[in-house]
């Protein structure tokens, strides 16, 4: 296991395809209890993977490390052939062009939804307040919400939430978005919405990352799935093959449990 | 009926003869700008330390800074208040003669410490997807923290700020070692002319009392009003 966790440190990255990619990403929040051990995974521009695995098999983990939000203990991550796990990178800049959407939403609570939109690209002066407010009355429009700009978050069911809370991720205009559980604390009712907007945004050919406990979205979304377990992507493929066809026995057992 | 007769005369030796009403008045006036500059300052002051021992403990960064916060808060929490506004008095600034100034000063330096606690437990209490947030949507650590955090941890603590408030109102009455004439001092000084300490002294603790249940009912409200919002 431990062997997996040595970084090939003078592997070039082709940045004009990949976006994001990992080599020997390791990350341990306990000595001596890794959560990821050695993790090597390239996603290209437009590509919609999705993890999937057991629980605390550290999938959240692997996209949380993606932009930076957990810092890995080892290995190396780049973004657009940059290495973002160097000293000296300017983290912020990275991570307003990864957008990232979360299992329980946090939007700002004491901003309404046109503000939890346009704070962050208008405080980091990529867009006008006049420009960021007409492009979140587009996007909210386009998701059905435009009438809850002036909502504060407290007066929304979960669904509207997070779908608000990918519509201010998608207001950044990001390279990439990360999904970490995007459904798993909404009422059964309110996760079809979510998804369904999910889709819409794979079909306009976002780049996406998505850890989900949902397989038929997995299935009919993902041009790639990743299973990690233990820290470690066991298997992975297309999932016409991963579904139909799983090679390792860990697999084959999750996939029993889950389909 | 002679206590009654007591208290005619008693009010009218204490408030009406001399017009010492007015003096009063600007006792308590004297008390009430002291309480208030004192809790804006402690506010800041604490805001300022609860940021700066947060992120230390976040990031590990600011470590000088988060070594001299230690070094006040001990140093505050470990002497007597009224030590601290002698020094504040007679050493620091004796130079001088705004003593209404000083007394701000030295009751918020103390009070700063003890907000500081109420803040860091506010910020404590702020879920840390917030900033997770923040920070995934390319904002800084200081944006995050002063434009996301703060405002939902001073929301936080709002009610615990009002109690700060109540106690200030009753500790600032000590501020008349330095001469000051708030409420307290003003009743001394009439007491030396009248030679009747009864009075005066029942008079404004109930003056005292009277202010902090007034703001004791709108501490309970705003507790009760937060509370719903949020729910």
């Amino acid at each position: 296991m431990i062997d997996n966790a040595v970084t090939q440190t003078n592997e070039t990255v082709n940045a004009g395809d990949i976006i994001v990619s990992t080599r020997g990403l390791c990350k341990s929040f306990v000595k001596d209890k890794p959560v990821l051990q050695g993790i090597d995974c390239d996603i290209r521009r437009g590509e919609q993977v999705v993890v999937i695995g057991p629980s605390g098999g550290g999938k959240s983990t692997f996209l949380r490390c993606l932009n930076m939000l957990e810092t890995p203990s080892a290995g190396q991550i780049f973004f657009n052939g940059e290495e973002i796990t160097a000293k000296g990178v300017n983290l912020d800049q990275v991570r307003a062009r990864m957008g990232m959407v979360f299992q329980h939403f946090n939007l700002f609570p004491h901003f309404t939804v046109l503000k939890n939109i346009t704070f962050a690209p208008v405080q980091l002066k990529l867009q006008t307040p006049e420009e960021a407010e007409k492009k979140a009355m587009d996007l909210l429009r386009r998701v059905g919400l435009e009438e809850k700009a002036n909502a504060y978050p407290s007066q929304l069911s979960g669904g509207q939430k997070q779908r608000i809370a990918i519509v201010r991720a998608l207001a950044m205009d990001p390279e990439v978005m990360l999904f970490d559980e995007p459904t798993s604390a909404l009422d059964p009712e309110m996760v079809g919405e979510v998804l369904d907007l999910m889709k819409q945004l794979a079909e306009d050919g976002m780049t996406m990352v998505v850890v989900t406990h949902e397989m038929g979205f997995a299935r009919e979304v993902a041009d790639r799935i990743l299973f990690i377990d233990q820290g470690i992507i066991l298997e992975e493929g297309a999932p016409e093959t991963f579904f139909g066809n799983p090679q390792m026995a860990r697999t084959q057992e999750f996939l029993s449990k889950v389909l | 009926m002679a206590f009654w007769n007591y208290l005619c005369k008693a009010f009218e030796k204490t408030f009406i003869r001399e017009d010492r009403y007015l003096d009063f008045l600007t006792g308590l006036g004297n008390t009430l700008i002291i309480t208030l500059g004192a809790t804006i300052l402690g506010v800041l002051i604490g805001a300022l330390i609860a940021v700066i021992k947060t992120i230390h403990k976040q990031s590990g960064k600011l470590k000088v800074l988060n070594w001299i916060c230690e070094l006040y808060t001990t140093i505050i929490r470990g002497t007597p208040v009224v030590v601290q506004l002698l020094i504040m008095y007679f050493i620091v600034f004796a130079s001088s003669t705004n003593s209404v100034m000083v007394g701000i000063l030295a009751f918020g330096i103390n009070s700063g410490a003890y907000v500081a606690e109420l803040m860091r437990a506010g910020i404590n209490a702020v879920d840390i997807g917030q900033t997770e947030a923040g920070r995934s949507l390319g904002l800084s650590r200081g944006v995050t923290m002063r434009s996301i955090v703060l405002p939902q941890a001073i929301k936080n603590v709002l009610p615990a700020i009002g109690n700060e408030f109540i106690s200030l109102l009753k500790e600032t009455s000590v501020i008349g070692f330095l001469g000051v004439m708030d409420m307290t001092r003003v009743a001394q000084r009439v007491i030396s002319r009248t030679a009747d300490p009864y009075f005066p002294y029942i008079a404004i603790a109930l003056v005292y009392l009277g202010m902090v249940c007034i703001l004791n009912y709108f501490v309970k409200k705003l507790e009760k009003r937060l509370a719903k919002s949020d729910r």
